[in-house]
């Protein structure tokens, strides 16, 4: 609607005209601000040292090499757990049931509310049923498998959209020439799908990294670097609030660790529109 | 340019009845060598045609001849499409519509459309009808009520609706709500009205309703009326025009008085057309 | 989707074997939410048990160290900061989504939405770092001590502005394009349109927006309890700390043992109680405003 009305009426255009672009303004002006100090106040303490040394002075010195890994392993749990029931239970939803179904309506709707769960309650869920009474303790595993919850919803709604997405020709063809369905899933659909999975694991894996409460008590708080999968691990969204709030002076790492985790994050938003664009052209060429 | 009155009380309280029926013809829309091309491909070209006060022109022909695009030209409606370009002049009443210093606001509160497919507002009937009057500078809940109850009754809506004004619109049926949004054009006393294909999208008793409105209408209004349906063109038009794709783009093949076009044609292919031979 | 469930395509063992596998695994996934309450509960019942749920709102204090376990003034921290920062967010979310739809030009409209989007993308740890290292002195400046519920508002504005910002733009794209054309065809200007017209025919969108960032306001524990002071107190004016349910459980979990620990996980399930009052109000007045 960019059309030459531009000129306003009335005094009651005018005060329009005036409160929308002041809030545009506004809220342009607050996130230059918030980017411009993180960058400003990080980028000159990241460097590839400090991408590998491991942190000293309970981090006021040192890198983030071993949170690094430790954030990787975290993720690398999370997705291997996430993805295989995500994508099960996106395909059933997609393929499976009717939309009437009771089953189907009642895990749609369950999903639905852990959708909106809140991160905190993951944490005590995570540190209750993983750390305790599973006996797993205070490890990246926790932290892991606590993620892979809160995952869930996203990666089974993009999935879901993907499957459905694929034209019903493709089905009834298939059908028609007497393939089984699981070939039909694994030959036809999944590959069909590929671009919704893909843009629900993306949003998914930012998520996770940006989830904080939820590993504050269940993967730990500790920097070294993990020996294996269930040795306590800290993540960097842990590692930035354990310096602002617990370690004075720790200021300076902290702004490069929150840019670290930034850059990371615009990547995978980047990756995301990229994929959408991608995933439009492979569908194009599908069809 | 001829400067506008805005809407006072002493007009509103006429209705449909006490308007001027017409007179000795004079022309009142004018349209000279009208382009309208989108993102570059022409909608249609060179239309030259003058439309007299009070008349009711239908505008004829197949489909994708330009006779909507036409429509839109005229209250500056072109103006919210992306990439559209027109050139060429209209006058109504004296008036540069194309002029870039016009105030569109208030040309096209002289100018009335009417679209295919019933579009109400997503609010009551009331408000549909409030809401325009009261953006155009009535505030007085007097006046208001009474132009609502005169401009229903004018479309023959009133004795169906009185008892729910509050209701929503998109409840109505869609001959009701077609009657709607031309009682809510009618609202702020137009001098023209635009209708594109009002009766296509209804079923045919809606639709006669709706074309028995329409001609209640004729010699108070200057009405263009764009129609597929030859047998209502021929049932209440006065004048008529018809569209034609040539050379890639619509033009303006024949326009004339409803006896001349219907019965005596000049150019042959608007024979074929209205002896149902082509298009 | 086809009826492709009915029994005439699965005539492979393999089939039944996948169909199966698969209602298994989505089993796993509608089971979590279940597991999770039943957690919290089992949890919470040693402090249901020794203290009761009405001592919760009607102890002296909260003073797990001496047995007391008065939930109210986290309560009122977490009610105070998710509406000021609501009220703030949603008028400021509505009007840039309308910047991007009608106001702004088209080189400006695409840069800002992706703008919002990058907002939505931030953590909550860098947000509530940047609160702390930044707002939190200048509010200092105008009023010690400075973590404040003011600035738990200002950030949880921040944080859930592009929730209801990217809500209300999707809402804004599906309406109708025949209603604007009705409404430019009667010579309505751009606000009276968007006022009259876009509002109303957005609503139900705008309204699961405002749901969404509500929910996201009460559940938001990081930034807020970086910024806001931490005190166990029902603030007296903006200027002053609290403490939200939220920061309360993430702060003091590492320690708490016994009847403390349950308690912190009754102040969880009064959490999940919100939420699903939230969506349950939420699905409740759409209902009725079906047809409104």
């Amino acid at each position: 609607m960019a059309e030459t009305l531009s000129r306003p009426q009335n005094p009651r255009e005018w005060l329009a005209l005036v409160l929308v672009w002041g809030a545009a303004g506004l809220v342009t002006a607050v996130f230059c601000w918030l980017l411009g100090d993180i960058v400003w106040h990080g980028l000159s303490h990241v460097s590839w040292t400090f991408l590998t040394a491991p942190p000293e002075n309970a981090g006021r010195r040192g890198g983030i090499g071993p949170i690094l890994v430790s954030t990787s392993l975290i993720l690398g749990v999370c997705l291997s757990v996430s993805l295989p029931i995500g994508i099960g239970t996106a395909v059933l939803l997609a393929e499976f049931t009717s939309n009437h179904s009771l089953f189907g309506r009642m895990t749609r709707r369950s999903l639905d509310v852990l959708a909106g769960v809140p991160s905190i309650v993951f944490g005590l869920f995570g540190n209750a049923f993983f750390c305790k009474t599973l006996g797993l303790g205070f490890s990246i595993l926790s932290g892991g498998l606590t993620l892979a919850c809160m995952v869930l919803p996203i990666l089974i709604r993009s999935t879901e959209e993907g499957f459905r997405a694929v034209p019903t020709s493709y089905r009834l063809s298939a059908a028609a020439l007497g393939l089984s369905r699981t070939t039909t899933l694994v030959h036809l659909l999944l590959p069909a799908a590929v671009p919704g999975l893909l843009v629900g694991l993306v949003l998914g894996v930012g998520r996770a990294i940006a989830e904080t409460a939820a590993l504050i008590f269940t993967s730990g708080y500790v920097d070294r670097m993990p020996e294996s999968l269930l040795d306590s691990g800290r993540a960097l969204s842990i590692h930035i609030f354990d310096l602002s709030m617990n370690v004075s002076g720790g200021d300076a790492n902290a702004y490069a660790s929150a840019l670290v985790l930034v850059i990371m994050l615009l990547a995978i938003n980047g990756t995301v529109s990229w994929l959408a664009i991608y995933g439009l052209h492979r569908k194009i060429v599908a069809a | 340019m001829t400067p506008v009155e805005p809407i006072t009380g002493s007009r509103l309280r006429h209705s449909l009845e006490d308007r001027p029926t017409g007179g000795a013809p004079q022309p009142f829309v004018e349209v000279d060598r009208l382009s309208l091309y989108y993102e570059g491909k022409p909608a249609f070209q060179d239309v030259t045609l003058s439309i007299n006060k009070g008349c009711m022109t239908a505008l004829v022909g197949p489909s994708g001849c330009g006779k909507t695009s036409f429509l839109t030209c005229l209250n500056r409606l072109t103006d919210l499409i992306a990439g559209c370009r027109v050139s060429g002049r209209i006058t109504i009443d004296a008036l540069a519509v194309l002029a870039p210093d016009t105030d569109v606001i208030q040309l096209r509160r002289r100018i009335g459309m009417i679209f295919q497919k019933p579009n109400p507002f997503p609010l009551t009937i009331r408000r549909n009808l409030e809401f325009p009057l009261r953006e155009h500078g009535i505030r007085d809940r007097g006046q208001i009520t009474q132009t609502m109850e005169t401009t229903l009754r004018d479309v023959g809506l009133w004795d169906e609706v009185k008892n729910r004004l509050d209701s929503p619109a998109l409840a109505l049926s869609g001959g009701q709500q077609q009657r709607l949004c031309i009682a809510r054009a009618l609202a702020l006393l137009p001098e023209v009205l635009l209708m594109d294909e009002p009766c296509s999208a209804l079923d045919p008793l809606s639709g006669g309703v709706v074309e028995d409105l329409i001609v209640s209408l004729r010699g108070r209004y200057t009405v263009l009326i764009v129609t597929h349906n030859l047998a209502q063109a021929r049932r209440i038009a006065d004048h008529a025009a018809l569209f034609w794709v040539q050379n890639g783009a619509g033009r303006l093949i024949e326009a004339g008085t409803a006896k001349q076009i219907f019965e005596e044609p000049r150019d042959p292919l608007t024979a074929a057309y209205v002896s149902g031979m082509r298009g | 989707m086809t009826s492709l469930s009915s029994n005439t395509l699965s005539r492979w063992s393999t089939d039944e074997l996948l169909c199966w596998s698969l209602r298994g695994i989505a089993t796993i996934a509608g089971a979590i939410v279940i597991l999770i309450v039943v957690f919290l509960i089992v949890e919470a019942l040693p402090a249901l048990q020794h203290v009761g749920l009405l001592r919760f709102f009607t102890d002296p204090s909260w003073h797990p160290a001496e047995g007391l376990y008065n939930l109210t003034p986290m309560l009122w921290g977490t009610l105070f900061a998710m509406t000021g920062s609501v009220l703030i967010a949603t008028p400021l979310g509505i009007l840039s989504a309308v910047f991007c739809h009608y106001y702004a030009p088209l080189i400006l409209a695409r840069p800002y939405r992706r703008l919002i989007e990058l907002l939505a993308g931030i953590p909550s740890v860098v947000y509530g770092f940047w609160g702390l290292v930044v707002m939190v002195p200048l509010i200092a400046e105008i009023q010690p001590p400075g973590p404040s519920l003011l600035a738990g508002i200002l950030i949880l504005t921040i944080m859930i502005l592009p929730t209801i910002a990217l809500m209300a733009d999707a809402s804004l794209a599906n309406v109708p394009q025949q209603y604007l054309r009705g409404a430019a065809a009667l010579g309505l200007p751009r606000w009276a349109t968007i006022r009259g017209v876009v509002f109303p025919a957005a609503k139900s969108g705008l309204f699961t927006g405002v749901i969404l960032e509500t929910g996201r306001a009460i559940g938001e524990t990081m930034a807020i309890l970086m910024v806001s002071g931490n005190v166990v107190q029902t603030p007296s004016s903006v200027f002053a700390p609290i403490r939200t349910l939220t920061a309360n459980i993430a702060l003091e979990m590492a320690y708490a043992l016994g009847d403390h620990r349950a308690a912190l996980f009754v102040s969880g399930l009064v959490l999940m109680a919100m939420i699903v009052a939230l969506v349950v109000s939420a699905g409740w007045i759409s209902r009725g405003r079906m047809y409104g």
